[in-house]
């Protein structure tokens, strides 16, 4: 576990919908360290608490992380009205990120609306051995899909009211996926009942399956308790806490 | 340069500046970003007898220039505390103070012998908590409760003991007045301000546990004023908390009374909230002409 508190320098902003934007933040020191499935905990000017954000991608080269977010609060909605050359005071890397598996022959990944950033990293590893099936509200939420293309990562969107890519949960196109056998590895983000669906999926198939899960948050490194999430193992069932035991957990410790 | 050190029940520390119970875990988080050493000291999760999971979450709330928060004493118990975490603490060249809860006084009598052969060097008693026994109020609401809690681990404890105090009471006098008569060392507040937020879509409280405790940048005037009705009432030593995140918060608390501090919830805003008190408090002793910090305990000059 390492991780540094610094004011690091936006260098790149887009808004990739109404209310998601895109940062690439210049943070060599933190970036060397970084993995996929970590997540950066920002304090918002005039704010009393950090926001966590998930990495989305690192780039080791030019030393820079970016994150996807969406306004959700006052917090991210100050975060959003920062510019180019603005900076950004964060607490990063913090939690585990995903383990990677150079084995692996076919990898789903599946993200659930905001949760689709960070299975980004994971496409920018996996490539084309990757199946990333993202689910969004509407066409106008969805986001990233030239980014997973681009790995040459196959490409599934699904939104809630048919008004782009396939209609209907992300978990049905999982379940099509499971059944052509081939599935080695689940990785997955997003809202509680996706993550419960996929990690029953993943039972049924017997495929092994990490969910990364959210949690309010108060310190983000492991030190105040209050972003517990029950888990279990031979010794019973506990408290773990997101940020420092995850975000990311195997599918089979987490009671969710 | 001036001398930041202060003596708190006997006990000497480098500098006035403790991390708070249950902000500051056991140290090691905050160890990966500076050297535990610089601190005052460090008073450590609320510990039980035996391991408590603590609340449902969410256990956090933002509020104006603070937090609520409801974790519940989630510990792992005294055994596991002295055993895998004390011994470690012990050499990090600084003061540990054990922070102990109970839900009975037969629980804070065990907890506190437990801690007699170890060479912790405070013991801090939480009596917020609810006595399950007497109806589930708090220990520490009541002068009768909190006087005869505080008189058993008087008797079961041979380190200093500092009793931690529930700002949610009429007269946080009259309760410092009655542990002092019991034989507390010292005493420390404020714990924090029972509070309660809702989400106005959902219509559900935030916190599932529905209320939590106060605290942060918001509470500082209220402890302001508590430590120095305390220091009106009392002659043993204060440790004063609530809101402190600057230097100067921790000058005026002090000067309302209090012998140390302790510092919590604005770590969560800066990591490196305690150390760079520490830092504040040294430049303004310096623009203030203070040449002995511990000499401006109690200095208000009141109207
Ligand atoms: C590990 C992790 C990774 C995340 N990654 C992303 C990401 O990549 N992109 C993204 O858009 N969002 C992400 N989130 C969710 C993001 O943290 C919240 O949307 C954000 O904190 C909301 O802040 P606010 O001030 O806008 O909302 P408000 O509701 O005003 O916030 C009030 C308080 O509640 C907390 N809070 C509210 N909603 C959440 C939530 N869902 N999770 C955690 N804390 C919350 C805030 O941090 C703040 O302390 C992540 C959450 C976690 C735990
Ligand atoms: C997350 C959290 C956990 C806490 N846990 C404890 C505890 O276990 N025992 C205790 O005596 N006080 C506990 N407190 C209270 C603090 O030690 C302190 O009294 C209070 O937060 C006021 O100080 P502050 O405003 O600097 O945070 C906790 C506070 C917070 C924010
Ligand atoms: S946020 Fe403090 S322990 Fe996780």
């Amino acid at each position: 576990m390492k991780y540094l508190q610094g004011i690091y320098k936006i260098i790149e902003k887009t808004a990739l919908s109404e209310t998601c934007f895109s940062f690439v933040i210049d943070c060599p020191e933190v970036a060397k360290i970084s993995k996929a499935g970590q997540f950066v905990h920002i304090l918002p000017k005039g704010k009393f608490l950090r926001r966590p954000i998930s990495i989305c991608q690192i780039d080791y080269e030019k030393g820079t992380l970016r994150i996807v977010f969406e306004i959700r609060g006052e917090g991210t909605q100050e975060l959003s009205e920062l510019n180019i050359g603005d900076d950004i005071d964060m607490i990063a890397p913090c939690g585990n990120g995903f383990e990677i598996f150079d084995n692996a022959k076919k990898i789903v990944l599946v993200g659930g609306g905001i949760g689709t950033p960070p299975m980004l990293g994971l496409s920018d590893i996996y490539k084309e051995k990757a199946t990333a099936i993202c689910g969004f509200r509407n066409k106008d939420a969805v986001i990233l899909e030239n980014d997973f293309l681009s790995n040459n990562t196959n490409t599934i969107i699904c939104t809630d009211d048919g008004s782009y890519g396939i209609k209907g949960f992300v978990t049905d196109s999982l379940k099509a996926e499971c059944e052509k056998g081939d599935v080695d590895l689940i990785c997955a983000c997003g809202p509680t009942p996706m993550l419960k669906a996929v990690s029953a999926i993943a039972q049924e198939n017997n495929i092994e399956c990490f969910v990364s899960l959210e949690e309010r948050m108060g310190c983000g490194i492991g030190a105040c308790l209050v972003c517990a999430c029950k888990t279990k193992d031979e010794n019973g069932e506990k408290m773990s806490h997101v940020c420092k035991n995850g975000p990311v957990f195997n599918a089979k410790e987490v009671v969710l | 340069m001036a001398d930041l050190s202060v003596k708190v029940a006997g006990v000497e520390f480098k500098n006035p500046v403790i991390a708070a119970s249950g902000c500051f875990g056991y140290g090691h988080e905050y160890e990966e970003l500076f050297d535990l050493s610089k601190l005052g000291g460090i008073s450590v999760k609320g510990t039980t007898l035996t391991r408590r999971d603590g609340n449902i979450p969410p256990r956090i709330a933002e509020t104006p220039s603070g937090m609520l928060n409801s974790v519940g004493l989630q510990n792992p118990g005294i055994d596991y505390f002295i055993e895998k975490e004390l011994p470690y603490l012990l050499k990090k060249d600084t003061v540990i103070i054990a922070n102990i809860a109970g839900s009975s006084i037969e629980e804070y009598i065990e907890v506190a012998e437990k801690l007699n052969d170890t060479s912790v060097h405070m013991i801090e008693m939480n009596i917020s908590c609810p006595n399950v026994k007497k109806g589930g109020a708090g220990f520490g609401t009541s002068c009768d409760m909190a006087a005869s809690v505080t008189k058993a681990v008087r008797k079961a404890t041979n380190k200093p003991l500092c009793v931690k105090l529930t700002p949610n009471v009429t007269s946080i006098a009259e309760i410092a007045k009655a542990v002092e008569a019991e034989g507390a060392d010292a005493v420390s507040l404020i714990n924090t301000l029972l509070g309660m937020r809702i989400d106005t879509r959902t219509r559900r409280p935030i916190l599932h546990n529905n209320v939590g405790g106060l605290s942060g940048p918001a509470v500082l005037p209220v402890a302001v004023r508590m430590v120095w009705e305390v220091r009106n009432a009392v002659d043993i030593d204060i440790i004063g908390m609530g809101g402190i995140s600057k230097g100067n918060d921790a000058a005026e608390i002090m000067l309302a009374g209090a012998d140390a501090v302790q510092v919590g919830a604005a770590l969560f805003n800066d990591p490196f909230a305690c150390v760079r008190i520490v830092d504040e408090l040294e430049k303004w002793c310096e623009v203030n002409k203070v040449d002995k910090l511990s000499d401006i305990s109690g200095g208000v000059v009141t109207w």
